[in-house]
């Protein structure tokens, strides 16, 4: 028998759960299905439960030394010491929207720190869980704060990382993809990216890589972001950046900030929300430093801004962790942890364009048909190969070469030991097919 | 279509709800964005640190304060952490569903390290944002797989549980709970509330300690409480986020969730470390469920994994392998055991402080509740009228439902917090 229940679906909720749940030993959660692994984290896990002594772990983007080890900043460590050995610091909240400073300053660090937009109050930041957590804060607010009128709607480029798509989908926008890798020219579709760009509704948010495009590599050339830039704005587009790298692609953290602040700077004044994760570029990762910022057209409107974002951040987490902000702020604040980060992070970005140039040395060395310079064109952190899923796992199966099946490879992942292993690896699933 | 399901059970009242905006400057596509207001918890930390007034009193948010009424880091903590550091570890994403020592031994804190459950791999664990983070998550679990499900929060709760159910989708209703005649638990009115409940309705139980009232059941009562969800197929959904701190006993205050899962009732529990370990801003915390099949455990973790990977992607390291630390050492776990003990003989003492206070100025009122409350806070039951006055007339701040925290009262401000309270009753 059925006991009252307020509508339909409630009475169907209940009657699923009567039929699932088999007895006294069955469990209310009977109905709840395996969820497929995590693709990118799964390769992780993957690559641990392999025991061959060859195996290459070229999955989730964390940096590696020449030695395969991850590596702690020096600036990092020296931050978290002074930290430590500071008298007034203790464990409080921090405020729902984080530390005060380190907002300040990641907004510096993006926008530069005589940004006009800056100095007129326009920036609402708030601090975030790295990447991930302003991209879902972001797009929790625009859900419900995009005018009335206009679309809930997100273009991302296709590929993009896997996240985005489920995080804006969470939050209730509608994803839709606009070309952006060719797989002849393991290039950028442009072409193909304006089309789709300019077919977009009004209003619709535009979602891009700030520089290193994840997973492809294939960022646009500074001409090529003019255009954009155009384009955004003659089709009223809301520009949404996840900026996951700067000063690690280039080694640069000014020129990795170029596309970013084409936009910030542009006439309207140009509006605009900014994802920025600490993750990879201060090898904050396990911390979750980051932040949103979005500019706006006026003090005013941030302000407000500011405030909603705080009610989206409250029933989420309700305010954000201390430590990996705390670190970020003072390394970005301390001239003497500054500069050492900078040289630093110069050193992580040369070490992957150095396997750049080892990969593509061995590949070229093995006569491997078709044109293989995409290894040194493509930017950042990840090569798109091209290789096919059957070719990824042919990779996987009789290389232990441990990667995403959408054929991306993580350079940080690399040593000048490893790559020849790879290169032979990749020549022989080039030549099978991957079947084999 | 899911977007329009949830605009509308997202409540439309004063939570967004703001002053019209002065038109902005042309063309922002924010230009109607209100302003929210500050948020009714946080929000009087903020108000006290703009007070100027010598005499100003801080009793909102629930932040522990030692006798000189100054922040607190436990020194386990303080000894956790140099531990950590000369370890040099590095700063490597955890998984998702977090570290694995203290996944474990969050799980042993909240039922006993020899459980039957844990032994049987029947408990799914993923380490979240503190409470809220971990109510989140639940929540979202909830809204997914438990569609059309209604959530039971207690009147009065913990504001912020509203938010976090209504922000997911989640149809909340109240059961009763406080009596402000008895200062006590309207425990008739809650079972009739729960009985009322349609199966399969979810129902928020605060562990110990509840907040904002500082009432909980007694054991008696908790006992009809986890017979009642069994016969009507409530799901019990705990928020813990005060063991240890109630009683300063770790298992008294783990009583309740015990209890039910020895009963054979599957839960879900929300766990924070913000008071108990002090390690507010670090976020530590965890989402727990109880079940009783391994298999279904072993799935729901996937699910639990998949819906944090889109909020955060996996939780932050440092307060997480603090609270490892701690209580995976011996030594450090019994020091850490004294030093809950210390904090909640404070608050108990200075309850009994204020109690006395009071019944001297004020007789013919019942001041027993103080005593009888327990936990961090106070529902004193002032009025929003009376407690204006506190703060416009005596810079004692504190939340608009008549809510005090113990933490941030001491010895040396008892007098001057009572005559407050008697002025504030008498004259309001």
């Amino acid at each position: 028998m059925l006991p009252e229940c307020d509508s339909p679906n409630a009475r169907l909720a209940v009657l699923a759960r009567q039929l699932c749940a088999g007895g006294t030993d069955g469990s209310t959660w009977e109905h709840v299905q395996q969820a497929p692994p995590d693709p990118i984290i799964g390769v992780n896990d993957s690559y641990r439960a392999d025991t061959d002594p060859r195996k290459l772990n070229l999955g989730v983007g964390a940096y590696r030394t020449e030695e395969g080890k991850p590596y702690v900043l020096r600036a990092v460590r020296e931050a978290e010491a002074a930290l430590a050995a500071d008298p007034a610091a203790n464990k409080e909240y921090l405020p729902i929207a984080g530390l005060p400073e380190f907002n300040r300053l990641s907004r510096e660090l993006a926008l530069g720190p005589g940004h006009a937009a800056i100095r007129d109050g326009r920036v609402a930041t708030v601090q975030a869980l790295s990447g991930t957590g302003a991209l879902r804060v972001g797009a929790e607010f625009l859900a419900q704060h995009l005018p009335p009128g206009q679309p809930r709607v997100v273009y991302v480029p296709n590929p993009t990382w896997g996240n985005h798509k489920t995080i804006f989908g969470k939050a209730g926008m509608q994803v839709r993809e606009y070309r952006y890798f060719d797989a002849k020219t393991r290039g950028l579709d442009f072409a193909g990216m304006c089309a789709d760009i300019g077919a977009a509704p009004p209003g619709a948010v535009l979602l891009l890589h700030a520089c290193a495009h994840n997973p492809t590599g294939v960022d646009p050339s500074p001409d090529q972001w003019r255009q954009l830039l155009a384009l955004t704005q003659e089709k009223r587009l809301l520009p949404f950046f996840d900026s996951a790298y700067q000063g690690f692609a280039s080694g640069d953290l000014d020129a990795d900030a170029a596309s970013v602040r084409l936009f910030a700077s542009a006439p309207g004044p140009q509006e605009m929300v900014l994802a920025q994760s600490f993750a990879k570029n201060m090898g904050l990762y396990g911390e979750r430093a980051g932040a949103l910022s979005v500019v706006c057209r006026s003090k005013d409107v941030a302000g407000r801004v500011e405030s909603q974002l705080k009610l989206v951040i409250r029933p989420m987490y309700s305010n954000p962790p201390m430590h990996g902000a705390a670190i970020a702020a003072r390394v970005m604040a301390d001239p003497r942890l500054n500069a050492l980060w900078k040289e630093e992070l110069a050193g992580m970005a040369n070490r992957i364009k150095a396997m750049r140039q080892a990969l593509y040395g061995q590949l070229v060395a093995r006569q491997l048909p078709g044109d293989w310079s995409f290894v040194l064109k493509q930017i950042g952190m990840f090569s798109y190969t091209g290789l096919s899923k059957a070719q990824c796992e042919a990779l996987t199966r009789k290389w232990h070469i441990h990667l995403t099946m959408d054929g991306r490879i993580s350079m940080a992942g690399l040593s000048a030991a490893s790559c020849p292993y790879l290169a032979e690896a990749i020549a022989d699933v080039v030549a099978t097919g991957g079947s084999a | 279509m899911q977007l329009q399901a949830r605009m509308q059970v997202r409540p439309a009242g004063p939570r967004r709800a703001g002053p019209a905006p002065v038109r902005a400057m042309a063309g922002s596509r924010f230009a109607d964005v209100a302003q929210a207001p500050p948020d009714p918890i946080l929000g009087v930390s903020e108000a006290f640190k703009a007070c100027t007034d010598p005499n100003k009193l801080n009793l909102g948010v629930g932040a522990y304060r030692d006798e000189q009424l100054k922040p607190v880091v436990l020194s386990v903590v303080k000894k956790a952490e140099s531990k950590i550091f000369a370890r040099n570890e590095n700063k490597e994403y955890l998984t998702i569903e977090g570290l694995d020592g203290f996944r474990k031994a969050t799980v042993d804190l909240l039922l006993g390290g020899d459980h039957p459950a844990i032994k049987e791999g029947r408990v799914a664990v993923v380490q979240s944002l503190s409470g809220t983070g971990s109510l989140r998550v639940g929540a979202a679990f909830i809204a997914r797989f438990m569609k059309g499900s209604t959530v039971y929060l207690s009147n009065p709760t913990w504001g912020n549980h509203r938010n976090i159910f209504g922000d997911e989708g989640v149809e909340w209703k109240y059961y009763r709970y406080f009596d402000a005649d008895t200062v006590g638990l309207d425990f008739k009115g809650m079972v009739e509330d729960l009985k009322a409940a349609p199966p399969g309705s979810v129902v928020v139980l605060h562990g110990c300690a509840h907040n904002p009232t500082g009432i909980d059941p007694t054991k008696e009562q908790w006992a009809s409480i986890a017979d009642l969800c069994k016969e009507r197929d409530l799901m019990p959904f705990f928020d813990v986020a005060y063991q240890g701190f109630a009683t300063g006993d770790l298992d008294k205050d783990a009583f309740a969730p015990r209890l039910f899962v020895e009963k054979g009732l599957e839960i879900m529990v929300s766990q924070s470390y913000s008071k108990n370990l002090g390690l507010y801003g670090e976020r530590v915390g965890a989402l727990v469920m109880v079940l009783n099949d391994k298999e279904a455990a072993t799935r729901c973790l996937s699910q639990l994994k998949r819906l944090a990977r889109a909020l955060y992607s996996n939780p932050p390291t440092h307060g997480a392998r603090i609270a490892a630390e701690v209580v995976n050492d011996k030594e450090l776990f019994e020091e850490w055991k004294g030093e809950m003990r210390g904090m909640a003989g404070r608050i108990e003492r200075v309850r009994g402080e204020l109690q006395r206070a009071l019944e001297k100025k004020y007789p013919s009122k019942d001041w027993s509740f103080i005593t009888k409350q327990i936990g961090m806070f106070s529902f004193t039951g002032l009025t929003p009228v009376q407690v204006d006055n506190m703060t416009n007339k005596h810079a004692i701040f504190m939340t608009r439902d008549g809510r005090i925290s113990l933490a941030g009262l001491n010895s040396a401000k008892v007098e001057y917090l009572a005559d407050a309270i008697v002025d504030s009753v008498r004259n309001h």
